[in-house]
């Protein structure tokens, strides 16, 4: 394929003798906002702290826009594009909404230790510039208001989209949504749907874990779906709702 | 009683860098270290065996005392990088009794208990022991003054920024494109070094080290500081160990007032006044004296 942008292939994890992963294999085409769903204990969380370097994986490979990304540690898989979100909102509870979004941009000469004490001038202008970043970032997210806050004074809705900003900061190519919508109200739900729809728009490619299929369905093309740490199929949203081998996956083989 | 006053001011100095050193370590980059004792014995004597051994100038002592706590503090923190928590204090706990037992008996090197005397103090000779406490209390003073100038500059730099969500969640903060292996061993070695610059002050201005000076008490006394005044926060760093040495130096003019107090009764009640302060501090201000307060961004 030639548009691929993530490839992922023979992906292998145990935890203690359990098998997480057992030959998971999956592709995220460019452009578009692929899911990936499966019963609990699938796999798909496995899947995303190894793609992110998070949790190495034991054998398998992964590709992402043309490079070999296996085994990187996480800073660097983040810094070629690929970044991921976490789905339980993992903040920095002492740092501002806007420190948050600073941390994630990148090329801070002040984040040098001998410039940070010696010539901390020479960072200002960089540092300016990611304000400039994260209050557009801010005003795509709804979430200008509150760039003063502490992250760990942030709504539950708030800080789920608090973790696609931090994302986006970076200036990706492809985001791992962990649940971006778990445990928030319908509404509010509907709204991050839309923005991630529209940042599609801007040429951002997605792969999204979630449990919500009123998302999924209106979100998600192509759907992956994972059972005992391996891919069982993909399709559109409706082929694999069609799919009897899904349906025995979430509900049990009938007798 | 000027002296003593001094000669207590430039005690508090000294603390308030251990307080500073331990504010990097832990305020800001939330390795915990229990072995504040064990740098502050390697400055000391690091500074007090080249000057006394090798007859190095005071000011290269000095230089020498930071370089090898930073140094130890690289060595340790490369060492333990995925070590968190009570292990990462197990092990810092043991690296300060080493470096003490070390003391206690390479005698070669160390001189062991009896401790190395007649370490060279700036311009002892030519002052009277007034002046040369004014002159201390005046050099650590403004040792303080640079080191809370250098560590506030580093909090409020984007390397702070990082370090903070390092201390706040490793994990997320490797996703956001930090490398935290490195920060850690560096923010480690920056307060190590100040450890380091506590312990050759220390031992340049009493002019004697030994292995008993550099009991774990003194972290536990360090570690009350920073939590009193505030951790993560510079100035309640400064503020917590000034206050620490009020209450030790303070509770000698309360033990008087007790008649018939023998001297380890007096002792065990200076640990009892450092106690209540402490838990009375952390009742009404659990974040300490001054909290940890995001810096101000750059305005645009």
């Amino acid at each position: 394929m030639p548009n691929t942008l993530l490839s992922a292939s023979g992906l292998e994890r145990s935890f203690y003798g359990v098998r997480a992963l057992n030959g998971a294999a999956l592709d995220v085409r460019a452009g578009t906002i692929t899911g990936l769903i499966g019963p609990n204990g699938a796999g798909k969380t496995t899947v995303f702290n190894c793609l992110s370097g998070v949790i190495p994986c034991e054998a398998g490979q992964i590709l992402f826009d043309g490079a070999d990304i296996t085994g990187l540690r996480p800073e660097q898989i983040s810094q070629l594009g690929l970044v991921r979100t976490f789905q339980i909102a993992r903040g920095f509870p002492k740092l501002t909404v806007l420190e948050t979004l600073l941390l994630h941009g990148d090329g801070q000469p002040g984040e040098n230790v001998l410039t940070a004490v010696f010539t901390p001038g020479r960072s200002r202008a960089r540092e300016r510039d990611l304000i400039d970043r994260a209050r557009e970032v801010a005003e795509q997210l709804n979430l200008t208001g509150v760039l003063e806050n502490m992250s760990s004074d942030l709504s539950g809705g708030q800080k789920k989209l608090l973790e696609i900003g931090r994302a986006l900061m970076g200036r990706p190519k492809l985001i791992l949504l962990d649940e971006p919508v778990a445990g928030v109200n319908p509404a509010l739900a509907g709204e991050i749907a839309e923005r991630i729809a529209a940042l599609r728009e801007t040429g951002l490619t997605f792969l999204i874990v979630e449990h919500d299929m009123d998302i999924v369905a209106r979100l998600c093309d192509p759907v992956i779906v994972m059972a005992a740490g391996a891919r069982l199929t993909e399709g559109t949203f409706d082929e694999i709702v069609a799919d009897r081998r899904v349906q025995d996956a979430y509900l049990g083989q009938r007798a | 009683m000027l002296s003593y006053l001094l000669a207590t001011l430039t005690f508090a100095g000294v603390y308030a860098l251990l307080a500073l050193g331990l504010n990097v370590i832990w305020g800001m980059a939330g390795m915990i270290n229990l072995g504040l004792a064990g740098f502050f014995a390697l400055g000391a004597y690091a500074s007090a065996l080249a000057t006394v051994a090798l007859g190095l100038p005071i000011a290269l002592g000095i230089v020498i005392a930071i370089a090898a706590a930073a140094l130890a503090g690289a060595l340790l923190s490369r060492l333990t990088l995925n070590l968190r928590g009570d292990y990462l204090a197990i092990v810092t706990l043991g690296f300060g009794e080493v470096i003490r037992l070390i003391a206690a008996n390479e005698i070669w090197l160390t001189n062991g208990s009896d401790g190395i005397p007649g370490i060279p103090g700036p311009f002892r000779g030519a002052l009277t022991p007034l002046q040369f406490n004014a002159l201390s209390c005046g050099l650590l003073l403004l040792a303080v003054a640079l080191a809370w100038f250098l560590t506030e500059r580093l909090r409020r730099s984007p390397y702070g920024r990082a370090l903070r969500a390092i201390r706040d969640d490793e994990t997320a903060a490797a996703v956001a494109g930090k490398p935290v292996r490195l920060y850690k061993v560096q923010a480690f070695a920056i307060g190590a070094g100040l450890l380091g610059l506590a312990g050759a002050a220390y031992a340049h201005f009493t002019s004697y080290v030994a292995p008993d000076i550099f009991r774990p008490l003194l972290t536990i006394y360090i570690f009350l500081a920073l939590t009193a005044g505030g951790t993560g926060n510079t100035s309640g760093a400064v503020l917590g160990a000034f206050l620490v040495i009020v209450i030790l130096e303070g509770s000698r003019f309360i033990e008087p007032m007790f008649h018939g107090m023998s001297g380890a009764q007096g002792a065990a009640l200076r640990e009892i006044i450092i106690g209540s302060v402490l838990i009375f501090v952390m009742r009404i201000r659990p974040e300490g004296l001054l909290a940890e307060r995001p810096p101000k961004p750059v305005e645009p």
